[in-house]
């Protein structure tokens, strides 16, 4: 054994990134705890709520939908961004020219601002000037985001699919690369077919960036604003209001504090939990033994 | 099981090849008899994968043919070959189990599975893993995966032939010596053909019958490991062989009169005139010490004693020569010169050695 010197002064080094961290995380975090237990009526002036705010967000028929509708779209765009990712990466060439022109042109959606892809699918999608609307009006498609929920949601997930599948797939192309070749020709001496080749060698190499994208991508999609935002406003009616939506009419739209910032804790409580249960499900059979 | 003809293979990478340097394998005929034991030694980069590659089918050579038997395979796909490789890292399916790796090449061609079984069991206790079969394959040593990568070459039994491709790099010691006996079993008991690619000579003198001795693209020597060590047809078998390696020294030879550093040497044949870089071969067991002024000069720099002989490093003139002294053999205090033994004394032309008979017809 090592003898380690022990000296609790040490603790004084590690102070400034707590006092960081408390300033970036910890406070922010408890001034919205402050308002989750608060009510006020203007004036800077508050009453003790208690647990009143969190009962109501749960309670709330509207806030229920949005979460349902918030389920729904990340389920959706994970069934759809992870195995096409899957396929594009699998498909991409392994070097040469055509495979950095490849990974260019896969990077470019994800290098375009939120608001900027929301504003090139509103306009895109529009009846009257936008490519997409106007060529399907054209062939006789009643296509209409503004009016047709349907519609609406296909246009948000068509935009989200396209906007991050490049991430899925450069993920999953970094994973593939990583295959030192010897398999790909042991596979060959074996005779394993394509089928086993992809189930056997690529998708236990892609394991650890296939959770990476799907995190990220559950994440990021179960916080998405601005893009629905932006194209649809979260109509028509209600039928594109996410979470973040009607988190942020509630906060500012109605300054509604109070609720806003218990919404919020269980907004970020929900994120958490099935975060956890992504990575637990997905690292089970990674232990080893 | 057949045997495997090579005719005018030759490779390179490069789609254009133009220069001697840009092909990897150069022009080559090679017969590798059906039911041989081969090693194929060479340095690092010298074509011993390539070859390898091209025979298994992951390379299509850029030229020749390659014929199993009197089948033309040269554009058939691995798969269609039936040919059993080991590469030099450990290739397992991870999420597998043990017995699942095993298994793997037999359930791909259809076999039933009692028969897969019967076989797994049989590769299991051949690699020493019947134990942990059911273990997955994820978390086991390299040493470990590197045996399951070797049962998985060995599980089919009906191979035209077994590549394996420096396979014990990442073996221990111990081990390595187990596993090579185990294989030289195995090339006894069932006859498969099998080439075995190393760099290793001591690996590659006690696993095969014939080695074959690559150098840059190219089969300079193949034969037993005796022809090897007795008559090395280019210095670098001289030199890869052995340990040391054969000492080259530059001479001058005019009939059988070789001239080293001013000292004259006599050979026992006559080479009439050589052109070209003339130098003369002799291994280090064929060099005798002495005193006076006979041989050729020679000055000690160090003595190694590695247990059942010493080894003499030394120079004569500005070329390294070492010596072996057997063990219980006095090293005089004032050995000043070394004496070749004639009939172990080979002459080599531009690296090549001149075959005595010949030289002496042409002289």
């Amino acid at each position: 054994m090592m003898d380690k010197p022990v000296n609790n002064r040490a603790w004084f080094l590690v102070l400034p990134v707590l006092l960081l961290v408390a300033f970036s995380a910890v406070l922010p975090l408890m001034t919205v705890v402050n308002y989750s237990v608060q009510d006020t009526f203007g004036g800077n002036e508050f009453f003790w709520a208690g647990l009143e705010w969190f009962d109501e967000v749960i309670h709330s028929d509207r806030i229920r939908a949005a979460l349902g509708r918030q389920i729904l779209f990340s389920a959706i765009i994970l069934a759809i961004e992870i195995p096409l990712g899957i396929f594009v990466a699998l498909n991409m060439p392994k070097k040469g020219f055509w495979a950095s022109f490849c990974l260019v042109l896969m990077a470019l959606p994800l290098l375009i601002p939120w608001n900027v892809v929301g504003t090139i699918w509103q306009v895109f999608g529009r009846v009257d000037i936008g490519l997409l609307g106007h060529t399907l009006k054209a062939l006789g498609i009643d296509y209409n985001y503004v009016n047709d929920a349907i519609d609406a949601w296909i246009t948000i997930i068509v935009m989200d699919v396209w906007h991050w599948t490049s991430l899925v797939a450069l993920l999953c192309y970094a994973g593939l690369q990583s295959i030192p070749d010897a398999y790909y020709q042991a596979a060959k001496i074996d005779q394993a077919s394509r089928w086993k080749v992809f189930r056997y060698i690529e998708l236990p190499r892609m394991q650890g960036v296939l959770l990476i994208a799907v995190l990220l991508r559950f994440m990021d999609s179960f916080m998405i604003y601005t893009e629905p935002f932006v194209v649809t406003g979260g109509g028509p009616g209600n039928a594109t209001t996410f979470l973040s939506i009607d988190l942020v009419k509630t906060a500012i739209g109605q300054f509604d504090l109070g609720p806003a910032a218990a919404f919020s804790l269980i907004y970020f409580l929900v994120i958490l939990l099935i975060s956890f249960v992504f990575y637990t499900v997905m690292t089970k059979d990674q232990g080893g033994q | 099981m057949t045997k495997i003809i090579l005719e005018n293979l030759a490779h390179s990478y490069l789609p254009n090849p133009t220069k001697d340097s840009d092909w990897a394998l150069k022009p080559m005929n090679m017969t590798w008899q059906d039911g041989g034991a081969y090693a194929l030694l060479g340095s690092s980069g010298c074509g011993k994968s390539t070859l390898l590659n091209i025979i298994s089918g992951l390379l299509v050579p850029s030229r020749g043919r390659i014929l199993f038997g009197d089948q033309d395979v040269t554009n058939l796909p691995t798969a269609a070959r039936n040919i059993a490789q080991v590469f030099q890292f450990p290739v397992v399916y991870d999420t597998m189990s043990v017995r699942d790796n095993l298994a793997f090449p037999l359930r791909n061609r259809g076999m039933a599975e009692a028969d897969v079984a019967k076989r797994v069991a049989e590769v299991a206790a051949m690699i020493g893993m019947t134990d942990t079969l059911d273990r997955r394959a994820k978390g086991l040593t390299a040493d470990a995966k590197q045996k399951i990568s070797l049962g998985r070459g060995m599980v089919r039994q009906d191979v035209n032939a077994i590549l394996f491709d420096e396979p014990l790099t990442v073996i221990d010691p111990h081990m390595k010596w187990e596993l090579r006996t185990q294989l030289k079993d195995l090339h006894r008991q069932f006859g498969h053909t099998m080439i075995y690619v190393t760099h290793d000579q001591t690996e590659a003198l006690t696993f095969a019958d014939q080695v074959v001795v690559m150098y840059d693209g190219r089969v300079v020597q193949a034969g037993t490991p005796q022809a090897l060590f007795d008559t090395p047809e280019h210095t670098f078998v001289g030199y890869f062989i052995g340990s040391p390696g054969m000492n080259v020294i530059d001479a001058q030879v005019n009939g059988n009169i070789a001239t080293v550093e001013g000292a004259q040497i006599a050979l026992m044949h006559g080479f009439g005139a050589l052109s070209g870089k003339t130098q003369l071969g002799i291994r280090p067991e064929f060099l005798r010490l002495s005193t006076g002024d006979d041989g050729l000069p020679y000055q000690i720099s160090r003595i190694e004693d590695v247990g059942h002989h010493r080894i003499l490093r030394g120079k004569v003139g500005t070329a390294d020569v070492n010596v072996i002294v057997p063990e219980g053999q006095p090293i005089p205090a004032d050995a000043n010169r070394i004496i070749p033994d004639p009939a172990h004394t080979h002459v080599y032309v531009d690296d090549w050695r001149v075959d005595p008979a010949k030289a002496e017809r042409a002289a």
